[in-house]
């Protein structure tokens, strides 16, 4: 367990206690401040190389990584990899070796490979690596900006900050997250924050989308849904990961939805203060209904705006103070 | 009441170890009030005075400036405050320090910036607030009001208005609040 990120990597949330995930949210306040500036951009990584290396699609991820690095003064390399020599057999080591060559401080990474993030971190142990999805393993950044979305939301309705109440609002929260938990690094990522920060979570899916080795996991399974939807203070919808295979499953589409899609009628169950939050992208219609996603309860618009601030901070944390191989 | 302030030090930094106390609140009081009617001097109106106060230990000061100055003038004055953790020039060197809020609602272009902190030691801080209000626009002027100046500076800033000269070593620490200000050391981590 480590008590802060300072000058280390973010491979996944299951390594940080309840302190280091609370310095970062901490810190990602100060930088909702910084992006409500004319300027929005700080020296903070004067001098510093972030590459960007993504092996899988993204948009939002990538995207807000890149603003990040770009609003802390970092210099970003940013690797396509469809037009890259790893079309032409380059393995992921060499690759690595080549971008390090050219002097870079951080890697963000995301693979389809659970597990691919630890690898390189340990091909090149003088840079930090950020892990912005590695498989169905991790996806720190993204359970961090839930986390926070959460904490700014209830903290707002409280008229305070987030970091004058602290995380004590995570205590007794009761967090429902639905939808393909197997495939999904989000889940992952966001039970750990979740679960570390005192939340309660309970997970709702077909028995074929729950994972292996659930028992193993903190959090308790729901067999009602409709019943859970009353119980919950956040509802986390998860998008049914076609391109994982998650599409064989279930027998149809349409039956996912029926049985466990917020549809406009389910979503009546909530109660009235309930949050609603999908990390995108999503499938309208499939796990959310378009007009459930566009309600007032929905912070899905939140997420996304929260995760520049996040990235910043996860970016300001791991990388300053670090001694890495951009100076050479 | 003496063991209340020797709380009051050393709360703000625990690993602070109290010596003595220079002075007392009434002093600190003092002390602002005469700054307030020297800041008031040196400016064309207070109507164009923005004091900003640098996180952590300015602010408390900042704001009790801003209220004199609004006591003795009856007018308004705006005040703000200011973290410098991302413009520090040793974040390459330290681990990342955690940043204090900031709040500046104004442009301050055209504005006489009166930037205020605790206590002024190698002018670091103050450099990086300097870097760090350009990003709010062009100010008319910066002046640097501080508590206590306690020398050995490492950049070429000086104050406008001081609340006390103290020369110290640089092996001693010095604690400057609303509550008092007290000279010592500071324990080994």
């Amino acid at each position: 367990m480590t008590s802060s990120i300072r000058g280390e990597n973010l491979l996944s949330l299951n390594d940080l206690d309840r302190d280091a995930i609370v310095e970062v949210l901490d810190t990602a306040e100060a930088f909702v401040e910084v992006n409500r500036r004319t300027i929005k951009k700080v020296p903070a990584l004067k001098g510093r190389v972030v590459a960007s290396l993504f092996f899988e699609e993204s948009t939002r991820t990538r995207l807000s990584f890149e603003t990040a690095a770009k609003r802390l003064s970092a210099d970003v390399l940013s690797l396509a990899v469809a037009s890259s020599s790893m079309k032409k057999g380059e393995s992921l080591r060499d690759t690595i070796a080549t971008v390090d060559a050219l002097g870079i401080d951080a890697v963000v990474m995301r693979h389809q490979s659970s597990g691919a993030a630890l690898q390189v971190s340990r091909y090149v142990p003088h840079v930090r690596v950020i892990n912005a999805g590695d498989g169905l393993h991790q996806h720190p950044t993204q359970g961090l900006l839930d986390a926070f979305t959460v904490r700014q939301v209830l903290a707002e309705r409280r008229g305070a900050a987030g970091v004058e109440t602290g995380s004590e609002l995570f205590e007794g929260l009761r967090v429902l997250i639905v939808g393909d938990i197997r495939h999904s690094r989000v889940a992952r990522s966001d039970i750990a924050a979740y679960v570390a920060l005192g939340a309660e979570v309970r997970v709702a899916a077909p028995g074929t989308l729950l994972p292996e080795f659930l028992a193993d996991w903190p959090v308790g399974v729901v067999d009602d849904f409709d019943e859970a939807l009353e119980w919950a203070d956040v509802v986390a919808l998860l998008r049914l990961q076609r391109e994982r295979g998650s599409g064989s499953f279930v027998p149809s589409l349409g039956e996912f939805t029926t049985s466990f899609g917020l549809t406009v009628e389910r979503a009546r169950r909530l109660r009235t203060d309930a949050l609603i939050m999908h990390p995108g992208p999503m499938n309208r219609g499939v796990e959310i209904d378009s007009l459930v996603a566009d309600s007032a309860a929905a912070v899905i618009t939140r997420q996304v705006q929260n995760g520049v601030p996040i990235r910043m901070a996860v970016l300001y944390l791991c990388v300053a103070g670090s001694h890495g191989g951009g100076s050479q | 009441m003496e063991e209340r302030s020797r709380r009051d030090a050393t709360s703000r930094d625990p690993t602070f170890i109290p010596r003595s106390q220079l002075l007392s609140s009434d002093d600190v009081a003092r002390a602002v009030r005469r700054m307030a009617h020297e800041v008031i001097e040196h400016t064309r109106s207070v109507d164009e005075l923005v004091v900003v106060g640098l996180q952590t230990g300015g602010v408390a000061f900042a704001t009790r400036l801003a209220e004199v100055l609004g006591e003795i003038t009856g007018r308004e004055v705006r005040c703000g405050q200011l973290d410098v953790a991302f413009y520090r020039d040793d974040l390459a060197r330290n681990p990342a320090p955690t940043p204090a809020s900031t709040v500046i609602d104004h442009d301050l272009t055209d504005q006489t910036v009166v930037l205020v902190d605790d206590v002024l030691f190698t002018g670091r801080t103050v450099r990086a607030a300097l870097n760090a209000l350009t990003d709010w626009g062009r100010p008319r002027a910066v002046q640097l009001a501080v508590m206590v100046d306690r020398g050995h500076r490492e950049l070429p800033i000086r104050p406008d208005f001081v609340g006390k000269n103290l020369p110290t070593s640089l092996d001693e620490a010095i604690v400057a609040t609303l509550d008092g200000v007290w000279i010592g050391t500071k324990s080994a981590p």
